[in-house]
């Protein structure tokens, strides 16, 4: 009987501290095979956010920077611009990269600045304790929109990879959900495609995924999947807002990218 | 190297930075400092460096945050309003231990104030700016020449200790045109060893992480004590000033940059009326030339400071003296220049007795 | 036989792995860990086919599997 599965080298050993069912442990996890399998570990860098994934650096095995609150697409620019030959990810989640952080994301993707953004939409500030969200539901409860969030009050809801689908300067933007295995298989897909296109040096990549903060919705953590499935998604459509044109048929072949020594 | 070229302010301290191997730049434009961006973006892409237009302040000074954690002498410019949108940014390199150069030449404030020159940023300046317990290392040049030599100076203390490190500098500096000497020879960037600690992609059990926050119970506290040491290291060896004619002086004459020129002026002017003025100047405001004051505090009775804001350097002067002198104070905010009859005229009231200007 | 591993000093209990088994192996124990969560145990081992799925969705990376 031999291992089919087990712990990815690109992280480390220490256990995460998410809460139980958190979206943001699966994506970190893909994050880590992703780099490591295209052999770039020892040539990544990553940008942690403010948020509760600022402890990223302490669980993804790499060198890691962690930043201002929202200002991950510009720590990650002055990296790349100077080590254009290393992978280089800002990880965020959407109050940092949609609110706080809507200039950085947006002037990078219009820039085509050549790094990948891991952007975890969980409909809500996790980190400080369950505050509305620049893409909470209409009508979902938050601490500030105790209520349910109202047009009147607040707006409605942002799209981030609709948003940036109208600029010229994405190279690949798809999202993504990671509620079911299937979804976890395509998320996996979507990063280790952006981080090829990176290495590949065609410009900025984006994966949104859908993700769960049982805590701060107060649910169990099977009852915040079915939110992402039943409310979630039809707001924020999966899929694939923007790739490039040749590939749209042939997807891109292993050999197609580049190793880094 | 000994080449004595014309420059105007901003221009010389572009030149400054990149000669010191400066390897990338961003800012956003404001005035009275866009002939720094201007100059940068051509003249890095001439070096293999890199130049962007940043979308805002905050994300100039984040881009920074990312290029210096690799280990590349970096700058960014802006002026007053600019650098308050950088502040949080400055505070993270500082916690992170970034060493990053910057410049802000100041105008008139507050809010969006005008772009004549001020000193109006003193205390953002000196006082940390952003939040949290940090210092930044601040030089204030007097002259084009030094706008152009500063920049060195800068990197060197920057690199040393790890911290941030700025030239606080006005709309006067970085218009004016003057003789320029570069007094080092340029450094060649891609011959600098990358520091230990940059970020560079790493052996899983060699990899570093570039962080400004420790929460576990008591870290933070051993965090800022260690930074505290640094600051007291460089509070111990970095300090920099001028004193001109001090020994046996009535009055001593100080302000720094712009308005340490007045002062110059003035004291040469007193003194050819046989009036005993002296000057001192503070060519570092962080960390501030305390030992001089004190040294002469007591012994020369009286102080006139000059400055173009409404009492902030006043205060680190009044702290070194403590009491011991009598201080006067001549100040003119936003835009106000003075000239140096104009302080001539207020130190020779303060010697002949006249209160008008006490401070205290 | 395929089987699964569950390291209980990652598992926070949080279920996600029971629904996405489709062979119903998996169940929460009745006694708690040293964290203080219920966690993941194998209830129906012999209909283990190694498919690697609740590894997949395993937020912790709680779940070794064999083959
Ligand atoms: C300048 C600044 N403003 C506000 C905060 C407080 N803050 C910390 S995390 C956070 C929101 C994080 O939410 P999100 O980005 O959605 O990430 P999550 O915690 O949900 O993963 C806020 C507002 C801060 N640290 N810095
Ligand atoms: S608060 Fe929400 S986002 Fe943060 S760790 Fe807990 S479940 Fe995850
Ligand atoms: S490996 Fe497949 S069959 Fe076995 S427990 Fe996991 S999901 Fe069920
Ligand atoms: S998904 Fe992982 S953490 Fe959750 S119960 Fe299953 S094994 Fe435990």
């Amino acid at each position: 009987m031999k291992i089919v599965f087990e712990q990815t080298k690109g992280l480390t050993d220490i256990p995460m501290r998410y809460c139980p069912g958190c979206g943001h442990g699966v994506v970190h996890r893909l994050v880590a095979e992703c780099y490591e399998e295209l052999g770039v570990q020892e040539n990544t860098i990553g940008v942690a956010p403010v948020g509760c994934s600022v402890f990223a650096d302490e669980y993804l095995n790499i060198d890691m920077i962690q930043g201002a609150h929202g200002r991950g697409p510009a720590i990650a620019t002055g990296i790349k611009r100077n080590l254009p030959d290393k992978l280089a990810f800002s990880y965020q989640g959407d109050g940092d990269l949609a609110s706080i952080g809507a200039a950085e994301t947006l002037h990078a993707a219009a820039r085509s600045e050549n790094i990948t953004i891991i952007f975890i939409n969980n409909a809500i500030y996790g980190m400080t304790g369950g505050q509305m969200a620049p893409t909470t539901l209409l009508g979902m409860r938050s601490t500030t929109s105790p209520a349910g969030r109202t047009v009147a009050a607040n707006g409605y809801p942002i799209r981030v990879c609709e948003l940036l689908a109208a600029l010229d300067g994405p190279v690949y933007l798809e999202r993504t959900t990671v509620d079911k295995p299937a979804g976890v298989v395509k998320t996996r897909k979507a990063i280790k495609r952006a981080f090829q296109y990176q290495l590949e040096g065609r410009g900025f990549t984006l994966v949104e995924i859908l993700s769960q903060c049982p805590t701060d919705w107060g649910m169990t953590p099977l009852q915040s999947l079915e939110r992402v499935r039943n409310e979630m998604t039809p707001y924020f459509p999966l899929g694939i807002y923007k790739e490039p044109e040749d590939d749209k048929k042939a997807r891109p072949k292993k050999d197609a990218v580049k190793k880094e020594s | 190297m000994s080449e004595r070229i014309l420059m105007k302010g901003n221009e010389a301290l572009a030149e400054g930075a990149v000669r010191a191997g400066c390897r990338f730049f961003a800012g956003y434009p404001i005035t009275p400092q866009n002939e720094i961006p201007e100059y940068m973006s051509w003249r890095l892409p001439e070096t293999g460096g890199t130049f962007l237009q940043a979308e805002s302040e905050v994300s100039a000074i984040n881009m920074l945050f990312g290029a210096a954690a690799v280990g590349r002498r970096v700058m960014t410019s802006s002026s007053s309003p600019g650098i308050s949108l950088k502040q949080e940014g400055i505070s993270y390199c500082a916690s992170a231990e970034l060493p990053i150069f910057y410049a802000n030449i100041v105008r008139g404030g507050p809010g969006l104030g005008n772009i004549a020159p001020s000193q109006g940023d003193y205390f953002q300046s000196t006082r940390g700016g952003g939040h949290g317990d940090y210092r930044v290392f601040v030089m204030a040049p007097k002259s084009v020449d030094e706008m152009a030599n500063f920049p060195r100076i800068c990197y060197d203390i920057a690199f040393k200790y790890r911290i941030p490190a700025m030239v606080l500098a006005d709309g006067i500096l970085g218009q004016m045109m003057e003789p320029v000497t570069f007094d080092f020879d340029p450094v060649e960037a891609d011959s600098l060893s990358i520091p230990d600690w940059a970020l560079r992609g790493s052996k899983p059990e060699e990899r570093r992480v570039v962080k400004s926050f420790d929460l576990r119970p008591g870290k933070m506290e051993e965090w800022n004590y260690r930074l505290e040491k640094k600051y007291d290291e460089i509070k111990a060896e970095e300090v920099r000033y001028e004193a001109i004619n001090t020994d046996g002086a009535d009055l001593i004459l100080t302000g720094y940059g712009t308005s340490a020129r007045i002062c110059e002026t003035a004291m040469a002017q007193g003194r050819k009326e046989g009036l005993k003025i002296g000057y001192i100047r503070p060519i570092t405001l962080w960390p501030f030339p305390t030992r001089i004051f004190r040294d002469l505090a007591g012994k020369i009775g009286k102080f006139l400071v000059v400055e173009m804001s409404l009492g902030q350097y006043v205060e680190d002067v009044q702290l070194s003296i403590n009491g011991r002198s009598e201080i006067y104070l001549h100040k003119r905010p936003a835009g106000g220049i003075p000239t140096g009859e104009e302080v001539l005229e207020v130190a020779k009231k303060v010697l002949s007795g006249d209160k008008s200007k006490f401070y205290v | 036989m395929p089987k699964i591993d569950v390291d209980v000093t990652r598992c926070k209990g949080c279920e996600l792995c029971i629904p996405a088994c489709p062979h119903d192996v998996i169940g929460l124990s009745k006694t708690f860990s040293a964290n203080g969560y219920y966690p993941a145990t194998m209830v129906k081992s012999e209909a283990c086919t190694g498919c690697k799925l609740c590894a997949f969705v395993c937020p912790d990376v709680a779940i070794t599997v064999y083959k």
